[in-house]
């Protein structure tokens, strides 16, 4: 049974973004299925936030062509997705307000606003906060927020920019246990993450850029067994790129 | 918070601001009114007519400037010449003379120009300006800068050019005692704004007497048919209280720290 | 320095004494400015929102604009105020001249830049903080007007302080507009100066003092509020 408004496959050619001279993506390709988790790997400026963010539609491409299931980019396409970032923002109300508050954006009825946000809260474990100021939880309690805030808009696709860099390992695990539930219940999951440790627990495919280019990119077990490029070498096993 | 704001501005948007229905706006003096005199003298004709008084005191320059406007019913000011003149150009109807009292040349105890107890204002002048002994000036165009432009005219003196000692404080009459309190300066000031001064310090009066120092007040009304949203009928029953035998007594009877102030004089021909 | 310490002496008096004369010309005082902040909150904040969410040509003139108009001076728009409500002026056939309701268009035109100006600085911060988030629900940046309002309330409320301030003690334009008239348009400012003028010097800070603590109810209420607010409404 496909959907018709359905947003996935993505298909992306010769995406080109440079900020003041500096490309920032370079000639960027590749294709997401409709499944699964991918995980997009590379060093610091490599372009992964700025991949994210164009595909998000917050950047717009110099150059490209973005095609997701057949379709260019719009309101529409990004209405189906959601994005985590690296810093939570959250507004100064309640844990429950805020999630309320993506939900109304999307211009959801009052009651199935409700139906969803207990449904967010119990899943990810957030019923006991629910009515206590957002902005006054820990760092990794705020990123559970913004995930289920993610999550409630029941996104066909879900973007995270390295969500747990600033957390504990406590936290951490507690994001990447919602991700896999997440995973497990059909939602494509998109994660950028500099960290190798955490690409080995969660992806199924890996996405590997370096310098605004896909260098490689394959199922997770094959990439980390021996990954094709001198670069991802050097990244996967944690050596200074030359 | 918000609600409470809201509510007030909605409170003073209406359009009932104080209790009297009838009201007329006089443009007059600041030394009629920090005299005391219409306090004096206001409450009864309204005891008398049910006619509310609303009273704004600006210089006598300014008061016409404003009448001109049509922002006014009546004007209560002292610069006959330009009040004549006023009438003349058609701005303004049914001038009387009200009042009068005089100006007195006030200044430090110590007195550099040895002018005390002079009856000639014009002299007292041309030794000021001769010692170069400080006096501020109103600057504002007011009746009693009017009168002192005249005096210097008088004694062949443009102290604007005369040099440092001639200051123009561009003020009321209050603040220009003030000031010249402050400063030991001479001033030319009527007497009751003098009289009914609290911060005088070492300030003196040092001349009186001269007949060129009388001081004329005197009403107009506002011309209706120029300025047809005037409260015409209001105006002229103030006008005529005031030179009618009530107004002119309760003038005579109004004193400070005993003395009086102004002297009726009602004239309308 | 004896005049200092008869104004304390006196201040205490007149408050204590509750003199009906210094009720009426508190509360006019009170009325007048705090209405004028409240139309210039209702127009300035929404105004500083827009300046700091909806990016359109000539922006970045008109925050400059709107800056340097926070140094108008009272008497200037006192002039203006009375030029356009003179029997001579375009709006003289209201008969607002020397009334309430001149003295809080006045101030409201005083106060609106500043509430706008500094609005637009605190939410200008908060816009960065909240854009990518805003946009990624799908929140655009006129829709992300109410949302900055409301997210910036608190340090809202120190514009609306900062405009109260500004109306309570300015003189220049209630003068003007409103002409002092004794119980009809006489507010702190303009009785301060009448005594000043009639040489009364304690009397005049007497009631200088009166309007400093009138200030300091205001600004302490507000700062009590916000406190409570804040603690109440998940900050």
């Amino acid at each position: 049974m496909t959907d018709p408004s359905a947003i996935l496959p993505l298909e992306v050619r010769g995406l080109a973004l440079a900020f003041g001279g500096r490309a920032a993506l370079a000639g960027l390709s590749f294709d997401l299925g409709r499944e699964g988790l991918t995980v997009v790997l590379g060093a610091n400026g490599a372009g992964k936030s700025v991949l994210l963010r164009v595909l998000h539609g917050l950047l717009r491409a110099d150059r490209g062509r973005i095609r997701w299931n057949g379709r260019p980019p719009g309101a529409a396409v990004w209405r189906r997705q959601a994005m985590v970032f690296q810093k939570p923002v959250l507004l100064r109300r309640s844990v429950a307000a805020n999630i309320d508050f993506a939900l109304a954006a999307r211009g959801l009825p009052r009651r199935a606003r409700r139906r969803r946000l207990e449904a967010v809260l119990e899943g990810c474990g957030l019923g006991p906060l629910a009515r206590r100021p957002a902005r006054r939880l820990s760092g990794g309690e705020q990123q559970r927020v913004a995930l289920a805030r993610a999550l409630a808009l029941e996104p066909e696709i879900l973007l995270l920019d390295e969500p747990t860099a600033s957390l504990d390992p406590a936290a951490t695990r507690a994001i990447e246990s919602l991700l896999r539930d997440s995973r497990a219940a059909g939602t494509r999951i998109l994660l950028v993450t500099h960290d190798v440790a955490q690409a080995r627990r969660l992806a199924e495919e890996v996405i590997f850029l370096e310098r605004g280019r896909v260098v490689e990119q394959g199922p997770a077990a094959a990439f980390f067994a021996a990954p094709r490029s001198a670069a991802a070498r050097a990244y996967v096993e944690g050596r200074l790129p030359p | 918070m918000i609600r409470l704001l809201v509510l007030l501005s909605l409170l003073l948007a209406a359009p009932a601001a104080g209790a009297a229905e009838d009201f007329i706006i006089l443009q007059s003096t600041t030394s009629t009114r920090n005299s005391g005199l219409f306090d004096h003298l206001l409450p009864k004709f309204t005891a008398a007519t049910g006619i509310e008084v609303r009273v704004v005191a600006v210089g006598t320059g300014q008061a016409l400037k404003n009448a001109r406007n049509g922002d006014g019913d009546a004007l209560l000011v002292h610069a006959m010449e330009r009040e004549l003149a006023f009438v003349a150009a058609g701005h303004g109807v049914l001038r009387c003379d009200v009042m009068y009292n005089d100006f007195v040349i006030v200044g430090p105890a110590g007195d550099p120009a040895g002018i005390a107890g002079g009856r000639d204002a014009v002299a007292a002048f041309a030794r000021i300006a001769a010692t170069a002994s400080p006096f501020v000036s109103r600057g504002d165009d007011s009746g009693t800068h009017t009168k002192e432009r005249a005096l210097w005219r008088l004694a062949g003196i443009d102290p604007t050019r005369a040099g440092r000692w001639y200051r123009e404080a561009g003020a009321g009459m209050g603040a220009t005692l003030n000031m010249a309190a402050a400063m030991e300066a001479y001033t030319l000031t009527d007497r009751a704004s003098w009289i009914a001064f609290a911060n005088k310090r070492d300030l003196q009066l040092l001349v009186e007497g001269d007949p060129r120092l009388f001081n004329q007040y005197g009403i107009i009304l506002v011309n209706p048919a120029r300025h047809p949203r005037v409260n015409f009928a209001a105006a002229k029953a103030f006008r005529d209280w005031l030179v009618g035998p009530e107004g002119q007594a309760a003038i005579a009877a109004f004193r400070v720290d005993g003395q009086q102030l102004f002297f009726p004089d009602a004239d309308c021909g | 320095m004896e005049d200092l310490g008869a104004a304390f002496a006196l201040a205490l008096d007149l408050v204590l004494g509750g003199d009906p004369e210094l009720v009426a010309i508190v509360g006019l005082s009170l009325a007048v400015s705090l209405s004028a902040v409240a139309i210039a909150c209702l127009l300035g904040m929404p105004l500083g929102a827009l300046l700091a969410s909806v990016p359109f040509p000539g922006r970045p003139a008109a925050v400059v604009l709107l800056d340097a108009l926070m140094g108008l001076p009272p008497v200037v728009v006192g002039l203006f105020v009375y030029i356009l409500l003179s029997g001579a002026g375009p709006l003289g056939a209201l008969r607002l001249l020397y009334t309430p309701q001149a003295m809080v268009l006045a101030q409201a035109i005083l106060v609106t830049p500043i509430v706008a100006a500094l609005s637009r600085e605190l939410l200008a911060g908060l816009q960065e903080e909240y854009a990518e988030q805003l946009r990624s629900l799908g929140i655009g940046p006129w829709r992300a007007i109410p949302t900055l309002l409301w997210e910036g309330r608190f340090g809202l409320a120190t514009a609306a302080l900062a405009g109260f301030g500004r109306a309570i003690a300015e003189v220049g334009a209630v003068m003007i507009v409103g002409g002092n008239i004794k119980g009809v348009t006489r507010v702190m400012t303009t009785a301060i100066a009448l005594e000043t003028s009639k040489g009364e010097i304690a009397l005049a800070l007497a009631l200088g003092l009166v309007l400093l603590a009138l200030a300091l109810l205001v600004t302490g209420s507000v700062a009590v509020l916000r406190g409570t607010a804040a603690r109440l409404a998940h900050d």
